[in-house]
């Protein structure tokens, strides 16, 4: 229990760093690798003579019909080795490893899709893949005819100004949900919570109608997609600051205005730069989320296939926009191009999220990067160091 | 019960320093002015819902009143004859949400547990932010590598599932072509991609709170793992994990764009879930209609945007507050 206190759980971390855990190292038997091994081959074998008998085909209904007969063989392998009460263990540990294996296999099959059938376009038609748009596609246009140009203009622009409009206004609305305990700021903290989660449809419906529509055919611009995405962004922006408000000390608050300091400098020359890193963190991530948006911008942006540098006249491309327009085009090239728009997308959204990671993994109120490899000595250790 | 209290106090010492203290301030002219500043701020949170809620009742309002009870029980979407069949639409956007929660819960739960249980230590870090990245994709390209794998791997087995287990309804199909690929099924399994990274972080900072010595007891003790795993440390997160799995359903409820690149919709109240022409789903049906549409048929898909809004807030809020519960003692 005395070590407890020597390692304060930093509230940050609080979910990979348990105090009193102790450091158990599970090594597994070999024996546990080859009833594991044996009843996995007995499986397959054993679907693999029963779908050629029935005469059944299929890669998915293979894998799943050799999962359970895995399942099945081993359980009863363990049942008569161990008896029923390490057999339920066995089993259960066998499910977790595969539950998760089957979350992880999607991340790496979509990644591997698209570097596969986006990275070649995009080398096919580097570098004038970035600076081309698609104002001269045709069914069988070549990859160099075309390119992500126009679209990485108006995503930057758009969310350029949707990141101009929320962030000061969800990071002034996060230190009010965390210095306020009231009613009120429940409320507006339940509700942020609440659409942070609303479906993106609704945010297109209600600017298309209330900004689109008025003003007949010039309506859809890059300056109406970036309200649809503001209306996105707000509570997200708000949600992700006031967590990381809330981990500053407060203790910092009380001596400054132990001080003397009156609340609103206290706020704004002790908090809010306490909280410097984490809020840069929150606003990249908000970009990430909200760039990869693509049901906001639907009736919003337009989707003018060429250049478009201003964003308050004229329909704009955009990134999601532009993949799901390619999807939908005649010709055989239109899908291939599609994915090129796809990786170009995907890249720019890990790249924000990797960076929000590196920034994010800064200590509240640090001013230089630490060294990439301390970064892990200091999860892994907390915040003793 | 005795043995858990120097526990529960220690813990309560070690947050004791972070936690604000009562502070009495005479606020001046200046702090009040900050405050109605930050005050004023975070209203417009409030506005922008109540605006939202009220603009989408607004405009929706002509099809309710032109259609009245003929919501649930007209036949066909057609709205400029005044036939508004919802039901097809919302039973179809639950149904896939459903769908995918029923299949992401498992995988979720069992992600989370191997992350912080049963994986090693040294790539717990690495693992949460690999399932952090899975939420970061755009669900655009989900829906894209969706419609072009899962799509296609599914329809065997789905056929499989109408020749020869059709007697349960679900495994039907409506439209008795041979393809199988654009159905409710296939998007529930997409979209059940999309929602796995939420219930895992969420279920995951749950279950990290156990306390950890009676989870050291419970093996102390003899148990397994599974035992430790059943006994301490899912009634100790079971609230988290409920709220996580209704906020992966309000996620599900609101998916646009995998179900309109997947989706083949018809408008049959139908219990088929697998192939084309079945159920519909409501972000489908304004995705596709909505800027072709004029008065009365923009009023009804602005209709249906306010009842999936309303459902998905109404989900989201519940989530929250079941997460905030303080948990059942063990």
């Amino acid at each position: 229990m005395a070590q407890t206190f020597q390692v304060p759980a930093s509230p940050t971390r609080q979910g990979s760093l348990v105090p009193d855990r102790p450091n158990r190292r599970v090594s597994v038997p070999r024996s546990t690798l080859f009833e594991m091994g044996g009843s996995a081959a007995a499986s397959i074998c054993l679907v693999w003579l029963s779908f050629t008998v029935a005469g059944i085909t299929g890669p998915f209904g293979f894998g799943v019909c050799a999962l359970v007969g895995f399942f099945l063989i081993y359980g009863v392998l363990c049942r008569i080795l161990y008896g029923a009460f390490f057999m339920r263990d066995r089993l259960a540990t066998l499910a977790i490893w595969s539950g998760a294996f089957i979350a992880f296999v999607p991340l790496i099959t979509v990644i591997i899709y698209v570097i596969f059938q986006g990275g070649s376009v995009l080398i096919a038609g580097f570098p004038g893949f970035l600076v081309k748009d698609f104002s001269g596609y045709t069914a069988n246009a070549p990859v160099t005819a075309v390119g992500a140009g126009a679209a990485i203009v108006g995503t930057v622009e758009q969310v350029g100004l949707a990141t101009v409009f929320t962030v000061p206004l969800g990071i002034l609305t996060a230190t009010y949900l965390v210095n306020s305990r009231n009613a009120y700021a429940k409320a507006v903290s339940y509700i942020v919570d609440a659409m942070t989660g609303s479906p993106a449809i609704i945010a297109a419906i209600v600017i298309y109608v209330l900004w689109v529509r008025p003003q007949k055919t010039d309506g859809q611009t890059g300056f109406a997609a970036a309200l649809a995405l503001s209306i996105m962004m707000l509570p997200i922006v708000t949600r992700t600051a006031q967590e990381v408000i809330a981990i500053v000390p407060a203790s910092l608050k009380e001596a400054a205005l132990a001080l003397g300091s009156p609340q609103w400098r206290s706020i704004l020359r002790v908090t809010l730069p306490t909280a410097r890193v984490g809020l840069v963190t929150a606003v990249i991530l908000g970009v990430a989320r909200v760039a990869g948006e693509t049901a906001p911008v639907l009736f919003t942006a337009g989707g003018h296939p060429g250049y478009n540098w201003n964003p308050f006249s004229g329909p704009q491309d955009d990134l999601p926009l532009r993949v799901y327009e390619m999807i939908f085009q005649p010709g055989v090239n239109a899908r291939r191009d599609a994915w090129g728009v796809a990786f170009v997308l995907v890249i720019v959204v890990l790249a924000l999220f990797l960076f929000a990671r590196f920034v994010g993994s800064r200590k509240p109120g640090a001013r230089r990067l630490p060294a990439p490899w301390r970064r892990f000595r200091q999860t892994a250790q907390g915040d003793a160091s | 019960m005795t043995l858990l209290a120097p526990r529960t106090d220690s813990s309560r010492l070690e947050t004791y320093e972070d936690v604000p203290r009562p502070i009495t301030v005479q606020p001046g002219r200046a702090d009040r002015i900050f405050n109605a500043i930050l005050g004023g701020s975070s209203a417009t949170v409030l506005l922008l819902l109540a605006a939202v809620i009220v603009f989408l009742f607004y405009y929706g309002f002509p099809a309710l009143r032109e259609a009245g009870f003929g919501l649930f029980t007209d036949k066909t979407w057609d709205p400029d004859a005044g036939q508004f069949d919802i039901l097809p639409l919302l039973v179809g956007s639950i149904a896939i949400a459903l769908l995918a929660v029923a299949i992401a819960t498992p995988i979720s739960l069992s992600t989370a547990l191997m992350i912080n249980e049963y994986g090693p230590p040294r790539l717990r870090p690495w693992l949460t932010g690999v399932i952090d990245l899975l939420a970061t994709v755009p669900s655009i390209v989900y829906g894209f590598w969706g419609l072009l794998v899962v799509s296609n791997l599914q329809a065997a087995p789905a056929k499989w599932l109408v020749h020869h287990a059709a007697f349960i309804p679900i495994f039907r199909t409506f439209n008795p072509t041979q393809q199988f690929g654009e159905s409710i099924f296939a998007c529930g399994l997409i979209c059940a991609v999309t929602i796995i990274p939420i219930i895992t972080s969420v279920s995951r900072e749950v279950m990290a709170q156990a306390p950890r010595d009676v989870c050291e007891a419970a093996l102390g003790l003899g148990g397994t793992r599974w035992g430790m795993v059943t006994e301490v440390i899912l009634p100790f997160s079971r609230n988290g994990i409920l709220g996580g799995i209704l906020l992966g359903l309000g996620r599900g409820l609101g998916e646009t764009m995998i179900v309109v690149l997947v989706l083949s919709p018809g408008n049959h109240l139908t219990g088929a879930l697998l192939g084309p022409d079945g159920l519909g789903s409501v972000a489908d049906q304004i995705t596709e209609n909505f800027v072709t549409s004029d008065h009365i048929a923009s009023s009804a898909l602005i209709l249906l945007g306010f009842l999936l809004f309303m459902t998905t807030m109404v989900v989201n809020i519940v989530a929250r507050l079941i997460v905030q519960r303080p948990n059942a003692a063990i």
